[in-house]
Parts: structure tokens; sequence; C-alpha cells
């Protein structure tokens, strides 16, 4: 699954974009920032506070319950700044 | 019509562009978005504009999508620039026209207040002390959450019924 991370949050993992293996367990997008925290500790402090994280499920607005069963792709980033 | 990229814009230019043969238009409006020398007593050195590719495009074009069923508009531009800006420049150029003023104003406010919150952009700004990512400013989702609370009906008040509408190719 191709997650990508954008913002402060693309600044402290150190990449943009990564292909994971998504363990099959993992049902939903909390699952899946659960398993990156378990991976390694830059994550686990990256995605300590998730009121400050927000997340896009194949290029739409969702939220930590969405189910990622049909997601081709990921985002994780912080609350958006434009204009 | 939405456009995001690096190059400047001329919205001189753009309006003339865009209501050029269009005489069903009697009002444009436009809001231009500059990159400011300081926030919160801090000087900024330059500025730099990071989104989210394909997302960006889809959630703009929902905004405008949006805008035009609150009110009835004939042409709609959205410019956003990405990528290094310094103080001075341009960032955002949105530009609304309808056949009178209330709507093409008010959905001119509407597409910037709905854009900075809900738009996949980061602002990362340079100072002299280093940079740091913007953060989100609770003016901001006001501004925006404002709309949600007037009713669509509200919104229709201003139209006047300025018959069928040219929609933005």
């Amino acid at each position: 699954m191709r997650i990508l991370y954008f913002g402060w949050v693309r600044s402290k993992i150190g990449t943009g974009t990564q292909d994971i293996e998504v363990p099959n367990a993992a049902k939903n997008v909390r699952d899946l920032i659960n398993h990156l925290s378990s991976l390694d500790n830059t994550y686990e402090q990256v995605f300590r506070d998730l009121t400050v994280i927000r997340v896009a499920v194949n290029q739409e607005m969702a939220d930590m319950e969405t189910l990622i069963e049909d997601a081709k792709e990921i985002a994780l980033f912080p609350p958006m700044t434009g204009g | 019509m939405i456009r995001v990229q690096e190059e400047d814009f001329d919205a001189g230019k753009e309006i003339r562009a865009l209501t050029r043969g269009k005489k069903r238009i009697g009002g444009v409006a436009s809001f231009i978005g500059l990159v400011r020398e300081s926030t919160n007593n801090e000087t900024i050195s330059s500025l730099t504009l990071e989104h989210y590719p394909g997302m960006t495009e889809k959630i703009l074009e929902q905004i405008e999508k949006d805008a035009r069923e609150r009110w009835s508009l004939h042409e709609v531009l959205v410019i956003h620039r990405i990528g290094r800006m310094e103080p001075g420049e341009q960032i955002v150029l949105v530009v609304t026209t309808s056949a009178h003023r209330e709507a093409a104003l008010k959905s001119c406010q509407f597409l910037i207040d709905k854009l900075k919150t809900g738009a996949p952009f980061w602002k990362q700004e340079d100072t002299p002390k280093g940079s740091h990512w913007v953060t989100e400013r609770p003016d901001d989702i006001n501004a925006s959450e404002r709309w949600d609370t007037e009713t669509k009906a509200e919104c229709a008040r201003f139209n006047h019924g300025s018959g069928d509408l040219t929609k933005a190719s």
C-alpha cells in the first residue's frame, strides 16, 4: 500500500512516499498508524497526538475509522494551510 | 477553472481573458493573496508551498462546485501557486463573476475561506532563525466553518435569478 506524507509529517519521517506491506489485521486508518508506530520510534513520535493528524484515503478526506481495505493510496498530513 | 502552478500570474490579463465576450457578466470580484514580510513579529525571508498533486485539484474543483450550488455564477477562476516565494509575491488568485455584485463578492470570499483550510496545501516559512511549518489559525477555521451555518437558501437570495448559466470549462 502506498503511504504519502506531507508538511511536517513528511519532514519528520524523512520521506514523502513509502510502499508498505500492511498486515491483514489492520482494518482502518487507526490500525495502520498503530502498525507504523510499532515499526519505528520516529512514527511513534509523529503519530503520538492524532488530533493534529489529518488523513486522506484514495485522495478523499477521511478519518481514523475509515476502512482501508480498498485503499490504493493513504496520505497522512498536518492541518492544511493554503491561501 | 482551477490552476495549480509554480509561475506567477497577471490578474488583469486573467480577468480580461475570463470575461472576454461574456456579456451576461455584470460583476467581477477578485482576491489576491500575497506573501507577508512578517508573521508574529518574525521576519519571513521566503515561503515554500507544498501540495498533494491530484488531490489538490479535486478539492479545489469541489469547492468551486459548492460555490456554484450556492450562487448563480458565470466564470470562476482559482490560481494557486506552489514552490518557493518571497515577501511581496502573489500566492493565490480567486476570481468570480456573476450577473450582479453580491453573488460575485460573496462567492469570492467563500472560495478563499474554504480553500485556506480545506485544500491540501502546506506552508513552510524561512526566517533568519530557521524554517518552520505554518500551523492552522483558529480564525481561518472559523472563517471556513461560518459558511457551513449559512444555509444555501440564504445564499440564494443574492442570486436575483441571473438566468441560464455558462459553466466554466
